[in-house]
């Protein structure tokens, strides 16, 4: 797995998610709320997504489904990515 | 820079015309901050024991405080981090005998005198069940089964002038908190939700239940109140008042561990305490009444009037 998108969110997520495990251990698809991300844990990696990939989420996207895994944060990330382009 | 009012539709401003001139609320001047006549806190306050009263026949401790809390409690909850926009805190004077002179001169002409004011220890209330949380943890570990109290109908403030009379800055939330265990937390939300929703409805309410989320501020605010609604922490009893969009009366809130983390509340395993509270608007009840049963309350249906005040003559 050499992603660099997705490397760059498991980094996010080790910095501000605050998991009882390893970021670098979880698998792609795996449901962080699950994992044990809290509410507010999430918003912080929401912002931290935005100063990480100089982006910002439309509102559309400030919802539990665009954050619940590494694979929706790094698809939000693509279709902002795309409407830029 | 004064906070914009929020307008009111023609119907909630035919309302709150029709609430004054007939005594049921007095105003003050300010948007949101009226006082009450007779005939209106007759019917809070008959609403004020009936809550209570159901809530000791099902087992709930009574608890009262006063309408300010410790500042640092505030702090602890994280409530400005979540509604900064709606948060009250007390100032007061502090400064010499010629700045109090300064102050009392531009107070009389209406100028700004905030510089001489400084912050205090306590706020106004934002939420009644907010006291209960260290006020049961000072108690030590729960016994099992955890508590039910009653922290009754409380002076909270909200910053969000309106001149929808249902939406006031200062009203009374009655508020029943359970502290325990997850599964007990979350029976008794289940259960009290359908209770609140039959006890309006036998008022001749239209009432119904919906997931809800919390105004929360900002785009942080956004995210927040998602997340809520997609965990389903929030439900709230919507009943008509005036018009477009019919309004919360009582909302039932699910917290899992925040507040028993926030104030270390040990369940009698010592593991963390869930909490929920719920929160009925005495204020937005009886205006509910009077927009359904009339602007007299001594010509509603006797049965009704008799579950609220005439137990109390």
């Amino acid at each position: 797995m050499t992603d660099p998108i997705r490397a760059q969110i498991r980094q996010v997520l080790a910095d501000h998610a605050r998991l009882p495990t390893d970021a670098a251990s979880l698998p792609d698809g795996a449901d962080l709320f699950q994992a044990g991300m809290t509410s507010h844990a999430s918003v912080n990696v929401m912002l931290a997504l935005e100063d990480a990939f100089d982006i910002e989420f439309p509102d559309a996207m400030l919802r539990r489904s665009a954050f619940e895994s590494i694979d929706a944060i790094a698809a939000a990330i693509g279709e902002i990515a795309l409407q830029a382009a | 820079m004064p906070t914009e009012v929020r307008p009111a539709s023609p119907d909630q401003a035919r309302l709150l015309r029709e609430l004054l001139d007939a005594g049921l609320l007095i105003s003050s001047g300010v948007p949101g901050v009226y006082g009450h006549g007779e005939a209106f806190e007759r019917v809070r306050e008959g609403l004020d024991e009936l809550l209570s009263r159901e809530a000791r026949e099902r087992g709930a401790i009574k608890l009262r405080f006063p309408p300010v809390l410790p500042r640092h409690q505030l702090e602890s909850t994280g409530y400005l981090g979540n509604f900064p926009h709606l948060a009250g805190s007390i100032f007061s004077f502090e400064g010499t005998e010629a700045q109090a002179a300064e102050q009392a001169e531009r107070a009389a002409s209406h100028e700004d005198w905030s510089e001489f004011q400084s912050q205090t220890e306590v706020t106004l209330m934002p939420a009644a069940c907010y006291p209960v949380y260290p006020a049961i943890a000072a108690r030590g570990r729960l016994a099992p089964g955890g508590v039910f109290v009653d922290a009754g109908g409380s002076w909270v403030f909200r910053h969000e002038p309106s001149l929808d009379p249902a939406r006031r800055q200062i009203f009374h939330q009655h508020e029943l908190v359970r502290i325990g265990e997850p599964a007990a937390v979350l029976e008794w939300r289940a259960e009290w939700a359908q209770r609140g929703l039959e006890l309006l409805r036998s008022f001749g309410l239209d009432a119904h239940l919906d997931t809800a989320n919390d105004p929360f501020f900002g785009r942080r605010g956004r995210m927040l109140a998602a997340n809520q609604r997609a965990a389903d922490l929030k439900l709230e009893l919507l009943v008509p008042i005036a018009g477009p969009e019919p309004t919360a009366c009582a909302s039932f809130n699910h917290h899992l561990e925040h507040f028993g983390q926030t104030f270390g509340i040990e369940l009698a395993d010592g593991t963390t305490a869930h909490t929920a509270c719920l929160g009925f608007g005495h204020e937005r009840i009886v205006l509910a009444l009077l927009r359904t049963h009339g602007l007299d309350p001594e010509a509603w249906p006797a049965a009704l009037r008799s579950r609220l005040w005439d137990r109390l003559a």
